[in-house]
């Protein structure tokens, strides 16, 4: 019996596991390590940060989906990885520390056969001085909306801005990324436009001065330098797109900007042509910087390898290739294809655990030396595919022995499906509907814009809003495990 | 002074973009031409999930 543990509980890691054991069955083993004990649709968050849904509508215990799966399910937090094993045993194993209630901080060694490490960022909230509370957690200064509880205190936050426009006092909304290198524009786009959305429902638009501010070069990067699509004869991009959202619904934008310091009531930041600037706030919701969860990795003798497995900046090294250098040298081959770890052909990273070869965006940084681009988007339907590719290859090399076939899922050869709400309501609601394909352009294939334009779209409608919707019920329906649950699409 | 127009005067960024009139905005949420649109969209996202997996 081979034992295979999946890191993370989240939508890679979720269908990793749930894969696995579906295909592996009551033969071998599958633990989950995940400090979570509940399990959250995080793209639903926007609409509980704007208190159209409760925490209780996006999140579910996880302990009774695995029980009834069959999968071992450890609530606890990963620190370390021994892949060698230690002194007197060959056997690779991982620390856990409980994060359970009555069992905080117990730790454990659990051994494996097969590792995927598919834990998701840690939201780095301390890489700008203000934004964080210097502990790793989110400070005071600015809300979140990456995690339901953030999003509730948002919503809370919220309703006070409201409050306080409604007696006509005027207020200064301040939504975009918290750093220089986020990721992730889309919830905040998301966010920006829902605030916007229930501002006229609840009657005080017009005391509210809304801005966007971010680490974008151009509005509609979205992390992957943007995107071009037919419409009306054109093909345009989605910069030409996005302008005209935040033109329409009076929403300005700062882009090309590094947040470098957050403080109650204001911001520092400087943009790409190296001038500082300030600007005040009411209200402001800022993404924070992704970075890898912090896991050491040692050798049988003791000594520190995380540089083996890991990136710096934390994140889980794969088969892509890291060393293309300049943009120019930039190809859609360097994008990691079966999510293997060069070193330990057992260890497998998916989702946003594995480190990116580089940025989708083009690289940006100011006269002062300071990086402002977008980094990598590898959330939603990538991490999910990428997830069942992992559990796929996984399993094969289970049963057929570890020179098995390796499934692949590049994302410079698969699309992404993506649905970005602007406003919540069965009759008024909208939202930006897209799809692009690949997710990573491919100049070689597809010269000019990098991606299939037939394939590439995006319309902003009311329809746009039934589908999120309906993704929202599908998704959950699907992560509960429920009947029929393998025919939905990641 | 129509209301596509308003914006335009409002900022620098906005009076180099487009806005859309009356008839593009009723469009986003007409009933009728969502639910054909939503068939549309529903169609072009499977045929791209189709060739993701």
């Amino acid at each position: 019996m081979a034992r295979l543990i999946v890191m993370g509980g989240g939508v890679s890691g979720h269908t990793t596991a749930t894969f696995a054991k579906k295909w592996l069955g009551d033969d071998h083993e599958v633990v989950v390590v995940t400090p979570n004990a509940q399990w959250n649709w995080i793209p639903s968050n926007i609409w509980v940060g704007v208190g159209q849904m409760q925490k209780k509508d996006v999140v579910f215990p996880l302990a009774p989906i695995y029980e009834k799966a069959g999968i071992d399910y450890r609530q606890a937090l990963a620190t370390e990885i021994h892949p060698n094993g230690k002194e007197g045993s060959d056997q690779p194993y991982i620390v856990i520390q409980s994060t359970k209630e009555g069992e905080e901080g117990k730790t454990e060694e659990l051994e494996y056969d097969y590792l995927v490490n598919a834990t998701g960022p840690k939201l780095n909230f301390d890489a700008t001085p203000g934004l964080g509370d210097g502990k790793g957690q989110m400070g005071t200064n600015t809300v979140s909306v990456c995690t339901a509880d953030h999003a509730v205190h948002a919503n809370l936050e919220l309703k006070q801005v409201f409050e306080k426009a409604k007696k006509g006092e005027r207020q200064k909304i301040l939504v975009g990324t918290g750093h220089g290198m986020c990721t992730c524009q889309g919830a905040a786009f998301e966010y920006i436009f829902n605030i916007e959305h229930e501002a006229r429902k609840a009657g005080v638009r017009d005391m509210l001065d809304i801005k966007w501010i971010s680490n974008e070069s151009f509005l509609g990067d979205f992390g992957m330098g943007g995107l071009h699509m037919k419409v009306g004869g054109y093909a345009v991009s989605s910069k030409l797109f996005a302008e005209s959202l935040y033109a329409e619904r009076n929403v300005d934008w700062i882009i090309g900007a590094h947040t470098s310091k957050v403080e109650k009531g204001k911001i520092e930041y400087e943009l790409l042509d190296g001038t500082k600037h300030e600007e005040a706030f009411d209200f402001a919701m800022l993404i924070p910087p992704f970075a890898g969860v912090g896991f050491k990795a040692y050798d049988k003798d003791g000594s520190d390898m995380t540089d083996v497995l890991f990136a710096p900046n934390g994140f889980m090294k794969v088969d892509a290739k890291y060393d293309a250098g300049a943009y120019e040298n930039w190809k859609a081959s360097d994008w990691p294809r079966t999510y293997q770890n060069p070193t330990f052909d057992n260890i497998f990273a998916a989702g946003i655990a594995f480190a990116p070869p580089h940025l989708i965006s083009k690289p940006m940084s100011s006269p002062n030396g300071t990086p402002i681009n977008p980094t990598p988007p590898r959330t939603g339907m990538p991490a999910g595919i990428i997830g069942k590719a992992v559990a796929h290859s996984v399993c094969d090399m289970i049963k057929n022995g570890k020179s098995a076939h390796l499934h692949e899922a590049s994302m410079a050869e698969m699309g992404a499906a993506c649905v970005a709400s602007a406003g919540k309501g069965l009759l008024d609601g909208t939202a930006a509907a897209m799809t692009v394909y690949p997710v990573v352009p491919d100049f070689e294939k597809y010269p000019g814009t990098g991606r299939d334009t037939d394939y590439t779209f995006g319309e902003i409608g009311l329809a746009g809003h039934w589908i999120k919707h309906i993704l929202h019920h599908m998704f959950i329906y699907k992560a509960k495990l429920k009947p029929g649950w393998t025919l939905i699409p990641e | 002074m129509k209301q596509e127009e308003e914006n335009f005067a409002k900022s620098d960024h906005f009076n180099l973009t487009m806005i859309p009139g009356k008839f593009a905005r009723a469009m986003r949420t007409c009933k009728i031409w969502q639910f054909f649109r939503f068939l549309v969209i529903n169609i072009k996202m499977l045929i791209v999930v189709s060739k993701s997996h």
